[in-house]
């Protein structure tokens, strides 16, 4: 047996501990010993990284990547990698080292930040679980791990908002929890035990069974739907905004949000099959709820004076581009739907970082207070400059390649519809984006903000909070002018599609 | 045999370290955990003994089987026997520092290592007479331990308790001469050969299950338990609510088994079932309403063993073989994981009311804040309670609720999902204080040797137990594989 197939079944686990033993050690330590938090810290991250470019490496190598342990008899934990898991498992790993090096930065003089890092830790190791999950169980064991470690994260601060919002995040996700787990436990006494599989694995379950695997993907749409704040579960996010800006960015760009849409597309396409799904008319549904969502979570931000509230719907209104890209039953919109994944993310973060930068720097928390800010931080406006232009999808940035894939797909499979949705999504983006940057640009500002904290610092703000928005800032440029180049992610979400709809041979 | 002979260390271990630490009370302390650390160990051998060779029998007394004492060990009494034997040993080390300087002491190590004793002699007698006594001798230890702070609240709850657990054994006693008259033998393994469908066996049937209901705080009879095990010093109420009520449903879901397979049909099945639903409900709603946080947890207890009763009808609806199996399996695992995450949690929050010099929830923010360690192991109880991945409960609840879909029983699926819901509000009601303003704690472990057996017991329940839990199944010999 060579080495290559002893490393190939330890490596998925591998990444899962990367980041939960460095993780559980935080726990340990001492409150005022920030240097061994820090070194902790880092090295988990970098960790992770490591092992992720090992892994993609692996598997473009051809290598099958799989951990598997059995629970119990007939109930297995596996982790796979395959193309799918490692677009969310390399983004996940990504943001999670710039929004480290954020948090580090943010919480320079914050309390209990053991706790935090170690349950932010946590999380990240429950993402990439649920990215690499192999099957249902699997999927589902992790994203109940991320509801438990996000839980602290957003009643971090102890204020009574905080509290509250974190109330409520757990009321919604525990229900849709259960929802779940009820949903998939159902689909399990109807096809045993069955993994992941491209293309999906109900295609052959008798017509018999179509009414109960209706029912069971609606119970898991509202399971997975509460975290990918599909209208009307999505009440939780905008009360959640009472989180410190490092976790709101890991809500709403790398692990929450992102594991509800992540769970969506597994769902549609490797457990049901997208055809198939068509077939049963569950597409339609699916559609739907995507298309009010990004219509309702648009209207809604435009309403918004504070900037993290509006950015909360943007992200509702936003992450449904992903399910509605699963809804289209056609190659080229499932690439959008796919690639939005990874966009979404980094351009959301990039604005996350940047809300947090102006509330920390000067103060601003409101989209009213935020004249004149380009001049006074400059760089980070410029970050949030190519976040908001992406948003809105304009070319280069990578959001308007997913907007480009997604309308050309609707158009190719017949539903033009859809295209009315993005016209109007758009023009409502641009209606609450444009003004912040009108503002932020061309205004002039105030005497004084409303609360200055000026750092020690060669830049406009701390270092460690001014390249972690640069960056993503530029991976958001690079992932639209570069879309067209190997590894870039459209053309991961291209290998993807061709797979879950068999265009090609592959090994 | 050794290994057979051997099957009584369980019961005489913790037996004779009674008498020694009757016999020599100063140094009751160090006297008191050593045997508490033998006594695991007898267990645990057992356990591995069982493990190997699969199950045991042996007769005490030179007598031949109808007449002497019988001891039995098979993959269930194993299983109980080891969940017996570390949750023991965990509140034994507790014990130390909690009782540490206190006249108490020289009480609670005596009781302690009694209720022990016939904690294991429940789990590994071999006829009825012998059960009942055991019985008998527990529920008086258990009484016993449970007014040990000489409150007049304590006093009366627990003074309840054992009326209560009397009216139960006498039940119990009952029905076990009424097998003797008709069948002419205790035995468990003749009785269930000769046992035939009838008027008497029948009674007997109800008689036994309701005498052990009330044991086990079956709702609507749960009413003794919540003061009792509320009132208790923290390690007591961790023995009563995690080891002593698994005793009575460890003998029902035996005598179900075992004893009643020809007897007991899916209309009992489903009455004991719907009463597990009520105690799921009523004692989760009743646990949310709770002021105080050991009410709390004593509430939580109630509607766990509902969960347990749960497991009846689908287990009665499926036909032997894998599904069933695994609806055995997550039973016990259940229990067991139950057995682990309530003595975590008690432990834990006898650290915080020792803190803060109370338990009312609403006030708890300050003590639960500065033991992170603390506040952790009720948090990994809470998630078993819950049943949220990765805990032992999470997998029982998994298979349980596939058996309700396979049998067609969907209706227990409200309950799980109501109680779960349920579940999830109380333990993080207690969490949400645990998040306030206060001063940051230095450090995670403040107190290691009180915080760290509730944190491995609660570590045990909320994360081994469920990723672990394979092995459980060859234990009990089931080979499942319907999960």
């Amino acid at each position: 047996m060579s080495p290559l197939l002893t490393w190939t079944t330890w490596l998925p686990a591998a990444i899962v501990f990367s980041s939960l033993i460095p993780g559980l050690l935080i726990f340990l330590v001492k409150e005022e010993d920030c240097n061994r938090r820090t070194l902790l810290n880092m090295t988990g991250t970098l960790l992770t990284l490591l092992l992720v470019g090992v892994l993609i490496w692996g598997v473009f190598l051809g290598g099958v990547f799989e951990t598997r342990v059995t629970i119990v008899p007939g109930l297995d934990l596996v982790l796979r990698a395959d193309a799918l898991s490692m677009l969310f498992v390399t983004l996940s790993s990504v943001l999670w080292l710039v929004t480290t090096i954020y948090a580090i930065g943010y919480l320079e003089h914050a309390s209990n930040r053991s706790r935090f890092f170690g349950f932010f830790s946590l999380c990240v190791s429950a993402t990439v679980g649920i990215a690499l999950a192999g099957n249902l169980f699997t999927f589902l064991v992790f994203y109940e791990i991320l509801t438990l470690a996000t839980y602290p994260l957003v009643a971090h601060s102890g204020t009574s908002a905080a509290t509250r919002g974190a109330r409520i995040y757990l009321a919604y996700t525990i229900a849709g929890g259960i929802a779940l787990l009820i949903g998939v436990v159902w689909l399990r006494t109807l096809t045993g035990p069955v993994d992941f599989v491209e293309r999906g694995v109900l295609t052959d379950m008798p017509a018999a069974l179509h009414p109960q695997l209706i029912a069971i993907f609606l119970l898991l749409l509202l399971g997975l739907g509460v975290k990918a704040a599909l209208v009307p579960l999505h009440g939780w996010l905008p009360q959640s905004m009472v989180a410190p800006a490092p976790v709101s960015s890991l809500l709403h760009a790398v692990a929450v949000v992102k594991a509800g849409a992540f769970g969506i597309l597994r769902v549609v396409y490797d457990v049901y099959g997208v055809e198939f799904a068509s077939e049963l008319g569950l597409l339609t549904i699916l559609g739907a709820a995507a298309s009010v969502t990004i219509l309702y979570g648009s209207v809604m931000a435009l309403r918004q004076d504070g900037l993290k509230k509006r950015l909360a719907y943007s992200t509702v209104s936003q992450v449904s581009y992903i399910a509605l890209g699963a809804s289209i039953l056609g190659p080229i919109a499932s690439i959008g739907g796919m690639v939005h994944l990874v966009h979404q993310g980094i351009m959301k973060i990039t604005l996350f970082f940047c809300a947090g930068n102006y509330a920390e720097t000067l103060g601003v928390h409101k989209v009213s207070e935020m004249d004149g800010v380009g001049r006074r931080m400059p760089w980070t406006t410029l970050a949030f400059t190519v976040g908001a232009l992406g948003m809105i999808g304009i070319p280069p940035i990578a959001g308007f390649v997913s907007k480009w894939y997604l309308g050309l797909g609707a158009v190719e499979a017949g539903k033009d519809w859809v295209l009315l949705v993005l016209a109007a999504s758009t023009l409502l983006n641009a209606g609450y984006f444009l003004p912040i940057l009108y503002k932020a640009w061309f205004r002039p500002p105030p005497e004084s903000w409303p609360h200055e904290h000026v750092f020690d610092s060669r830049f406009e703000t701390l270092g460690a909070l001014l390249w972690p928005p640069v960056i993503t800032a530029v991976l958001c440029l690079i992932a639209g002018l570069f879309a067209a180049s190997p590894f870039s992610p459209l053309e991961w979400a291209t290998l993807i599609a061709r797979r879950e709809y068999g265009l090609i041979e592959f090994r | 045999m050794t290994s057979t002979s051997l099957l009584f260390l369980p019961v005489a271990v913790p037996l004779l370290g009674a008498l020694l630490v009757t016999a020599f009370p100063r140094t009751s302390s160090i006297l008191g955990v050593t045997a508490a650390l033998a006594s695991s160990a007898g267990g645990l051998w057992v356990t591995a003994q069982t493990w190997l060779h699969g199950d045991l029998g042996s007769v005490l007394g030179g007598w031949g089987l109808p007449l002497g004492i019988g001891l039995a060990a098979d993959g269930l009494s194993a299983a109980l026997l080891a969940m017996s034997s570390l949750v023991g040993l965990g509140i034994s080390v507790y014990a130390i520092g909690y009782f540490a300087g206190s006249e108490r002491c020289t009480h609670f190590w005596p009781l302690w290592l009694l209720l022990w004793a016939s904690l294991n002699g429940v789990f590994l007698a071999a006829d009825l007479f012998n059960l009942y006594v055991m019985l008998e001798l527990l529920g008086l230890s258990a009484a016993a331990l449970g007014a040990l702070t000489g409150s007049r609240e304590a006093i009366a709850a627990n003074l309840r308790y054992l009326l209560v657990g009397l009216l139960g054994s006498i039940t119990y006693l009952l029905a076990v001469a009424l097998l003797y008259a008709g069948y002419g033998t205790l035995d468990i393994g003749l009785l269930s050969e000769r046992l035939q469908p009838s008027p008497l066996a029948a009674t007997a049937l109800v008689l036994m299950i309701a005498g052990l209901a009330l044991k086990a705080a079956l709702f609507p009879m749960h009413f003794w338990l919540p003061p009792a095990h509320a009132n208790a010093p923290a390690p007591v109420s961790a023995a009563l609510s995690a080891l002593v009520v698994k005793t009575a449903f460890y003998l029902i879901l035996r005598l179900w088994l075992d004893l009643f397979p020809a007897i007991a049909d899916a209309a009992a099945a489903f009455v004991l079932g719907a009463l597990g639903a009520g105690a799921v409900l009523w004692g989760s709603w009743r646990a949310l309403r709770a002021q105080r946080l050991k009410l709390l947890a004593a509430y939580s207890t109630v509607a766990q063993i509902g969960y347990l009763f749960l497991f009846l009808p689908l287990i009665q609806a499926t036909p032997a073989g894998a599904a069933r199996d695994d609806l055995i399996a997550a039973c016990v695992l259940m229990a067991i994981t139950h057995g682990f995450a309530k003595a975590g949690f008690f432990l834990a929050a006898g650290l915080v009311q020792q803190k803060a010099g109370h338990d009312r929830i609403d006030e708890l923010g300050g003590a639960a804040q500065s033991m992170p360690a603390t506040t952790f192991s009720i948090a990994l109880a809470g998630a078993a309670l819950i049943g949220l991945p990765p805990s032992g409960s999470f997998v029982s609840k998994w298979v349980m609720i596939g058996g309700a879909f396979t049998t067609g029983q969907w209706w227990w699926l409200i309950v799980i999902a109501a109680g779960t819901g349920l579940a999830a509000a109380y333990i993080f009601r207690v969490l949400g204080h645990a998040f306030g303003l206060e001063p940051t704690p230095r450090c995670f472990l403040t107190n290691a040797r009180a915080e760290l057996p509730a944190f491995l017991l609660a570590a045990t329940s909320g994360v081994l137990l469920g990723l672990g839990a394979g092995p459980l199944w060859s234990l009990l010999g089931l080979s499942g594989g319907h999960a």
